[in-house]
């Protein structure tokens, strides 16, 4: 029980700590407990689904169908961090004051909110289709106990559930006026590793070159396998050896995505003082 | 945004490449055979993982940065290479207690 609890703790808590900060990143606008909670269940369903036909999609493109429908999910969350940025760098200080000034959800944000369901359901699908099969293949061995590897695995669950909640309520302990260049800094770093990743898997199934397969190894310093590096290659896309084209998918991804937000928000340095903040320019 | 999707789509462009060696690993009752893998260093090759199992495993190394799902009944083609010479470990993310492997690159 306690084998399968690790297990599913451990490929949980990557989907965890993308919810909790996705979480974090949305303090304020109204409904977006419906959209992170439809993210998930829709992350659950997807999962479901891809471990059905998990069979299928590996033998789809020559044996490198799971890599491409990663890298293809992958992008997809990275717009839609993207989009988030975008949207934040507009109307991110409206927010934090109206929360300050009425403590009251903020209306609006629907477009966004739509984009990080989608990043939630991403997150879930992708690590929650491993636990699916995890869990498929314990149910139907016979000889080894089915129910209580199951309940390890339920309680996996649950622990990586306790652990975005934390997350969360860590993150929003940070006043209202800094939160929100906290979670964009988080939500950067979190696309940049998504971006990583992506280029990475291209270049280990051979479809793009990977410019140094290993720029350096930082695996006996912390590896990647460990919890503590679990969670930093989830958070910031800690990788203990990176090819070449990951880290230029990074770095690139990064500096993109903190100068379009710099462009985008508002030019003058004047630092809202809680008081009634000025209209975002209409850039679109 | 613009930027981030045509890299997207210029990632997803070009075509893959093709390794020239195959080499052939089997999972049998949540073990790998051979458990102990020679392969050759310094080139590219493609590993085919079959899994004669009536459960899912998954193929996973640190060492080779790889994880990859293979489905009962199925085979899955690995890209690795070219490696160093050395002993890469990998496991069966599934059932770590049996499914161990060492990839030795000569």
């Amino acid at each position: 029980m306690l084998a399968s609890l690790l297990i599913v703790f451990r490929e949980i808590i990557e989907a965890g700590l993308i919810v909790g900060i996705i979480l974090a990143a949305t303090e304020g606008v109204a409904g977006r407990g419906l959209w992170i909670a439809g993210g998930v269940a829709g992350g659950v369903l997807g999962a479901g689904l891809v471990a059905l036909f998990a069979g299928a999609l590996s033998n789809a493109l020559e044996g490198v169908g799971q890599e491409v429908f990663t890298v293809g999910i992958l992008c997809v969350a990275v717009l839609m961090l993207g989009w988030h940025t975008i949207w934040m760098a507009r109307h991110g200080r409206e927010i934090a004051a109206e929360m300050n000034a009425a403590g009251a959800a903020v209306k609006g944000g629907q477009k966004s909110l739509l984009a990080m369901a989608i990043v939630v359901a991403i997150a879930v699908l992708r690590e929650g289709s491993e636990v699916v099969l995890f869990l498929y293949g314990i149910a139907v061995s016979t000889n080894e106990g089915p129910i209580p590897l199951l309940v390890g695995g339920m309680l996996g669950m649950l622990g990586g559930g306790m652990l975005s909640y934390l997350l969360y309520r860590g993150l929003v302990i940070i006043p209202m006026r800094h939160l929100f260049s906290v979670t964009n800094t988080l939500v950067a770093l979190l696309a940049a590793g998504m971006a990583g990743q992506a280029a990475d898997l291209l270049a280990r199934t051979d479809i793009i070159p990977a410019w140094g397969d290993q720029l350096w190894d930082s695996s006996r310093l912390l590896s990647e396998g460990s919890m503590v590096g679990r969670a930093l290659h989830a958070l910031v896309g800690y990788s203990d050896r990176p090819s070449g084209v990951q880290v230029a998918a990074y770095l690139v991804t990064l500096v993109l995505l903190v100068s379009l937000s710099r462009a985008i928000g508002k030019p003058a340095a004047t630092r809202p003082g809680g008081g009634v903040g000025r209209p975002a320019p209409q850039v679109r | 945004m613009r930027l981030l999707l045509a890299f997207c789509a210029v990632l997803l462009a070009a075509g893959p490449a093709l390794a020239d060696d195959v080499v052939h690993l089997a999972i049998r009752d949540h073990k790998y055979d051979p458990p102990r893998i020679e392969v050759p260093a310094g080139v590219k090759f493609k590993l085919i993982v079959k899994n004669e199992d009536q459960t899912p495993e998954e193929f996973e190394s640190f060492d080779l940065k790889r994880e990859k799902v293979v489905p009962p009944g199925q085979e899955i083609p690995v890209f690795l290479g070219p490696l160093d010479a050395g002993e890469y470990k990998f496991f069966g993310d599934f059932h770590q207690d049996t499914a161990q492997g060492v990839m030795v690159a000569k």
